[in-house]
């Protein structure tokens, strides 16, 4: 297993895409943190920025790797290995070389500039955002033959994730505002990985304060150490279960 | 050694294997004849794992390969058409093969490689081969770790000549080593000194599966190519 992922790995990092993702998210944090004279608020706007960039780097070029490696995956099925093996090879390669490149190109200026726990906080959050939307991208890859309508799912899955779930949220919120929704609230964030990130890393900065009420009932939950653990259980299941599930249908696939 | 037994296949609606049973023995070469879309290829995916059957089951050695995958370790196979990953070359394609299939300790079969002279042009990217080339290495990488069951799917379509009686001679040479040897072909003639057993499939069913000697009886044909024109007239 070790061997393939050597071999995924490597076919990735030939690819110059990540290695531009890499110099672009560096640019952008060195650019964010020169530009604010404060740090905080230089992480709240890298914050923003990661929250959108990291899900839609991750989704779309996992899933059109999958599909590339049409040939690659056609070539190791008929040899033996067994096909679950295959499948997490390229998922945890996939996985390895997008956090690296978040860990380079975000990290380093990170760790230059905010090295304080919110700052270590929001590194394993771009890594853990890197992991699920590649494994999202592994189920719809495995899912759908048609390479365009596979790519096509993921941006709208993307789009789901970063504005649509957000905007869903609001609408409820407003047609139910005569009643207690608060609490409900901090449930329905679990549906979403991107939410759940931005609302662990905000509760951590001094701007949740601003939050009202809502953000109150979020800092009772998210604040302590149960709610954190329960998070991170959360955040680790939405790795696991796309890539769990994904694994199953490939195991049956016919190629 | 390989046994299909009631083995059905559907993609959607359309019914690509129908109650197939099929017993190969070790020592044989066997032809895989039918027309276009007769399901050679799905039996051959069946067999290797790549396509799970709808219903029935089939054994390597005696085991069910449902749920197994190192039964493969003793098949070559070469598909009809070799899709490679893009941009490795021949060389890396080979060193990835043998460094992915190093578990055993066999010596590796590099007497193709040699004769096609694949040495030459382990530099070039895949994407850039040509159709024949490509065949070449699928037929280098099915032969490469010496197996005792040969799976060739079309191997010498796009092939020159030369390479073609090459690849005929080395399948003859792994015969006589006592392995099982399979070979889909629309070339009739270029099956016949190479052959012992004929499996006839038309859409989806097996039709016939017999020793090339009694379907020469049957059918008062000496050629392959005419025996099996014949068989088709009948139907």
């Amino acid at each position: 297993m070790i061997k393939i992922i050597k071999y995924v790995i490597t076919d990735i990092l030939r690819n110059k895409i990540v290695m531009a993702y890499t110099i672009f998210l560096m640019a952008i944090s060195l650019s964010l943190f020169n530009l604010e004279d404060n740090i905080s608020k230089g992480l709240l706007s890298l914050l923003n920025i990661t929250l959108i960039i990291v899900p839609l780097v991750s989704i779309i070029f996992s899933t059109i790797y999958i599909y590339n490696s049409a040939e690659f995956i056609e070539l190791m099925v008929s040899q033996p290995l067994q096909r679950k093996k295959i499948w997490m090879s390229l998922f945890a390669g996939l996985a390895i070389s997008l956090s690296l490149s978040f860990c380079i190109g975000a990290g380093i200026p990170i760790v230059l500039y905010a090295a304080s726990s919110i700052g270590f906080i929001m590194l394993a959050m771009g890594i853990i955002l890197s992991i699920i939307f590649a494994a999202v991208a592994m189920l719809s890859a495995v899912i759908i033959r048609d390479k365009a309508k596979g790519i096509g799912i993921s941006v709208l899955l993307w789009l789901y994730f970063s504005l649509l779930f957000d905007g869903i949220v609001l609408f409820i919120l407003f047609q139910f505002e005569d009643y207690p929704l608060e609490k409900a609230m901090v449930a329905i964030t679990a549906f979403n990985p991107i939410d759940l990130g931005r609302i662990l890393i905000l509760l951590k900065m001094d701007v949740s304060a601003m939050m009202g009420y809502t953000g109150a009932i979020f800092r009772d939950f998210f604040g302590t150490q149960v709610g954190f653990i329960i998070t991170l259980v959360i955040l680790l299941l939405w790795i696991a279960t796309p890539a769990w599930m994904s694994a199953r249908i490939f195991n049956k696939k016919d190629l | 050694m390989i046994i299909a037994s009631n083995v059905s296949k559907k993609f959607r609606k359309l019914t690509v294997l129908e109650n197939i049973s099929v017993s190969c023995a070790k020592g044989e070469c066997i032809a895989l004849i039918g027309p276009n879309g007769s399901g050679k290829t799905t039996l051959i995916k069946t067999i290797l794992g790549m396509v799970v059957p709808d219903s029935g089951f089939i054994t390597f050695n005696g085991q069910n390969i449902l749920h197994d995958w190192k039964y493969r370790s003793h098949i070559g196979y070469m598909p009809q058409i070799g899709r490679y990953p893009d941009n490795m070359t021949i060389g890396q394609v080979l060193n990835m093969m043998k460094d992915i299939r190093a578990d055993k300790e066999k010596k590796w079969d590099e007497e193709l490689i040699d004769a096609f002279g694949v040495n030459a042009l382990l530099n070039k990217r895949m994407r850039t081969l040509s159709g024949g080339t490509r065949q070449k290495v699928s037929a280098c990488l099915a032969f490469l770790f010496d197996p005792d069951v040969l799976i060739l799917d079309e191997p010498t379509a796009g092939l020159d000549p030369l390479s073609s009686e090459l690849l005929k001679e080395k399948i003859i040479k792994e015969k006589k080593k006592g392995k099982l040897v399979m070979i889909t072909s629309h070339i009739l003639s270029e099956l016949d000194d190479l052959i012992t057993q004929v499996i006839y499939m038309q859409e989806g069913k097996l039709i016939f599966h017999k020793n090339i000697d009694e379907l020469r009886k049957d059918t008062g044909e000496q050629k392959l190519s005419k025996a099996i024109a014949s068989v088709m007239l009948k139907k």
